[in-house]
């Protein structure tokens, strides 16, 4: 193999898609794009969160098949059938989380699914150690091929994933937010590896949301939104305000049902909230009615922190005040005793108690209310249920019918009869539209403003600028743990949100 | 509708095998189908009811107790020993120390799992061989005869009322206690709710944690219970007393349709899948058949029990997508459900 030293970008791209399309049932996740990776170039992926970026990622590694466009390699059109036709044709990718394995050596992690063989069909130990000593050496890891891969830290095992990327042959490397997880050191060292793999002539496409690495290693950048790619260059020719301007600049092309309320007095009060790992000094006033959106990269500690005042973890400074008396949260049972509920991420999941009966699902969250004398009351538990079964047009045969039996629709309106059994004052939404349509979404944000109407207080945590925008009456930003700040609705636009989110100032 | 359909039907054709069960052996043996010998049965079976209904709390939170026979070996020998060494110590205060023994070896395993973190079935493993060679330990190896023990602790379980005896009475209370506990306290609801959804149940402000400790401290008092039944039964206390008999409790559970999985099974499901185990133990000498076949028989029907409870279990996810991808309108309020 002999490496070329690329000086000037070639001409013709090593790997062009043209056109890709596809779709998943109710969301058109790519939709037409072009993207061009050139062999010793750095294209940075830029994005929003939703903006079709995983989904190219998948398309390139041949998991999923694209409905219409095509994909070139040297010009040569290629079809990648699946995982394997894919690694065939070159192209490799490091993902977020790597699938290793503990147990097994670092040799072994790395060729794991296509050692080398002795002309007997066994695995060749000395040639798969040597070639993994090689691929180690080559990226400047300093690891042995016989080390377990549970002895090394998080970094090294970083390197180990990248060490079997390109132990197929790679010539197009993709990374997908590799940084996310990396201290600043670890960072630098991959950037080091990432000039290397530029010098073997690889064309790497770089996922990532941090503006400072993008410009400091990228050469070229695409810009996906909504599922097209809306721009694409020269970093050295183009500004970050530009950059940004793509990523967000859109047509507001669906109205939200935001229905204005007069705002009234303040109900949660937070001070000085932190927490010893993942966030510090988080401070600031919900008031009633209002919606106050959370905004802020994934992994800017906006759970974390709703997850403290819900009393999952404990906040290791700090102070709360609902309606204007001191609280504290040591537990979800304080908080949903003082009137704060939290409605998690994946409702699907973490909502409803399949198994159980309707009626039981809805008391769940204040059995406390329909025991007395340390029994329940059925009867009670059956007149809530009915209550908000009513108010929500709930359909089912019966109350005590499991709600494993609901259709889906009627088992989230099981959910929310038991959160608003509970009488909150404060609820929290964390990512309340994630992965649903467009008609879903639409029904969300009005229940979203029926809720407000009603004088609810309401901490939406989102990570689409949209919705955001569209919904909340305050925007509060957060940034690897921290507030970066707090604007009102009027006059805010996107551009101010995503520097505060990136640290793009 | 369908999968509570399946449990009632699971239940009564549980109890229809049962019946079934009692008619062809009689056919066999006459005289097996009198009130007289299958009051015998059930009491013969009450120990095992009861260690069941404690395993069934366990596994509703998708944990399970396997130190239970040897926590019944350990409390059966302390109180058998106290009982020789302090004739003047009154029944009640006894079966009182027995359970409390068998509580605190209960904690014991909810501790390991609550706070440490332990997988149920490792921290149970091990307490299984720790409370037995804790009874070793406590009896020096020796056994306590029916002669050392007094006439009071021995007999009382077997005076008879209306035909069935105390033991069997104290079967009967335990399951209508427990059916209380699980259909209408807030403990029973947390059963329930931190196995059918241990996330849900965190976000609802169940203490999951809490709740499996106190399953395993509710196990651990009805072993301590049965730990005096027991030794009054068979008038004897060594320390390999009940030897394997966890695995019986955990197979009447398993029968009787608790899943496995956590959060779904009922007492009467345990109670039948006790008592199946009962008939099918003591019809099979009556009709000649060797022990071994017994075991075989067992062991096939456990896993019967357990392909009817996978199959339950896969049906029931196949539900939600088959709804969820049907109808869009569903799928709208799904949203709403933020």
């Amino acid at each position: 193999m002999s490496v070329v030293q690329v000086v000037a970008e070639p001409a013709h791209p090593l790997l062009e898609m043209r056109g890709i399309s596809k779709s998943f049932p109710g969301v058109k996740a790519l939709d037409g794009v072009d993207v061009a990776l050139y062999a010793g170039t750095v294209t940075a992926l830029i994005g929003e969160n939703g903006a079709g970026k995983s989904t190219l990622v998948k398309v390139l590694t041949g998991i999923y098949q694209p409905d219409a466009g095509d994909i070139l390699i040297d010009g040569a059109p290629v079809r990648l059938a699946d995982a394997q036709a894919a690694m065939r044709a070159g192209i490799t990718a490091i993902h977020q989380e790597t699938v290793l394995f503990d147990e097994l050596t670092v040799a072994e992690n790395i060729f794991l699914g296509h050692a080398p063989k002795t002309r007997l069909g066994l695995v060749d130990w000395a040639a798969m150690r040597a070639r993994a000593g090689a691929l180690l050496h080559s990226i400047d890891a300093p690891i042995s091929p016989y080390a377990r891969l549970k002895d090394l830290s998080i970094a090294q095992r970083h390197l180990v994933a990248i060490a079997r990327a390109l132990s197929v042959e790679a010539r197009v490397v993709i990374m997908d937010e590799p940084t996310a997880a990396l201290s600043y050191k670890e960072v630098e060292d991959l950037f080091r590896i990432i000039e290397r793999l530029k010098g073997q002539g690889k064309a790497i496409l770089f996922i990532s949301h941090k503006f400072e690495e993008v410009y400091e290693i990228a050469e070229r950048f695409v810009v996906f939104r909504d599922g097209r790619s809306v721009g694409a260059g020269r970093l050295a020719e183009t500004g970050q305000d530009e950059i940004v301007r793509m990523m967000v600049g859109r047509s507001v092309e669906h109205v939200f049902p935001k229905v204005e309320v007069a705002i009234g007095g303040p109900v949660l009060e937070v001070a000085g909230y932190s927490h010893p790992t993942e966030f510090a000094d988080i401070s600031f006033t919900l008031r009633r009615g209002e919606i106050l959106g959370l905004y802020g990269l994934v992994g800017a500690g906006r759970s974390e922190f709703c997850q403290a005042l819900f009393g999952i973890t404990r906040p290791s400074a700090g102070r709360l005040a609902l309606e204007g008396r001191a609280l504290t949260v040591r537990s979800p049972q304080d908080a949903i005793a003082a009137g704060i509920v939290y409605v998690p991420e994946e409702r699907g999941r973490h909502g409803a108690v399949l198994p159980m009966p309707i009626f039981q699902n809805v008391s769940m969250a204040v059995l406390g209310r329909t025991t007395r004398a340390g029994f329940l009351r059925l009867a009670e538990e059956f007149a809530l249920a009915r209550r908000y079964a009513e108010r929500l047009d709930l359909r089912a045969a019966a109350l005590s019918v499991p709600v494993g039996t609901l259709s889906g629709g009627n088992q989230q309106k099981v959910v929310i009869a038991k959160w608003l059994a509970t009488l909150p004052k404060v609820i929290i939404l964390d990512e309340p539209t994630k992965g649903i349509d467009i008609g879903s979404k639409a029904a969300v944000h009005a229940f979203m403003s029926e809720l407000a109407a009603e004088g609810l207080s309401v901490i939406m945590v989102s990570s689409e600028l949209p919705e955001i925008l569209g919904m909340s009456d305050r925007v509060m930003v957060m940034r690897e743990g921290r507030l970066t700040g707090i604007w009102e609705r009027d006059g805010l636009d996107a551009e101010t949100l995503v520097r505060a989110a990136t640290g793009n100032a | 509708m369908m999968m509570s359909r399946i449990l009632k039907y699971r239940e009564l054709l549980l109890g229809a095998i049962i019946l079934a069960l009692i008619a062809a052996f009689s056919l066999r043996a006459p005289g097996f189908a009198t009130p007289r010998n299958l009051a015998g049965i059930f009491n013969d079976t009450s120990i095992l009811i009861i260690l069941a209904l404690g395993q069934m709390a366990v596994i509703l939170t998708k944990s399970i107790d396997l130190s239970v026979a040897a926590n019944l070996a350990f409390t059966g020998m302390a109180v058998a020993m106290l009982n020789a060494a302090y004739p003047g110590i009154p029944l009640p205060l006894l079966i009182g120390a027995a359970m409390a023994i068998g509580a605190v070896l209960g904690a014991v395993n909810g501790f390991m799992v609550w706070i440490i973190g332990i997988p149920p079935i490792v921290a149970t493993l091990g307490t299984l061989t720790i409370y037995r060679g804790l009874a070793f330990v406590l009896s020096g190896g020796a056994w306590v005869n029916q002669t050392q023990m007094t006439s009071a602790f021995l007999d009382t379980p077997r005076i008879p009322l209306l035909g069935l005896p105390l033991n069997g009475w104290t079967a009967l209370l335990v399951i209508a206690v427990i059916a209380v506990i699980f259909m209408r306290t807030g403990f029973g609801r947390a059963l329930y709710a931190s196995g059918g959804n241990p996330t849900a149940a965190l976000y609802a402000g169940i203490d999951v944690g809490r709740t499996r400790f106190f399953a395993f401290v509710l196990s651990g008092t009805l072993a301590g219970l049965c730990g005096y039944l027991w030794v009054a039964r068979y008038a004897v206390a060594y320390v390999d007393i009940a030897a394997g008999f966890e695995l019986d409790t955990v197979a009447a559970c398993v029968i009787g349709g608790i899943s496995t999985l956590g959060g779904i099974g009922s007492v009467a499901g345990a109670v039948l899948g006790a008592l199946f185990l009962g008939v099918i133990k003591n019809a099979l000498p009556v009709i000649d058949i060797s022990p071994f076949w017994q075991m075989a028989i067992s062991g096939l029907v456990i896993i019967i029990a357990v392909l009817f409870n996978a199959r339950q279990e896969r049906r029931k996810g196949r539900l939600i997508l088959r709804d969820a991808a049907r109808s869009p309108a569903p799928a709208a309020a799904e949203g709403a459900a933020a």
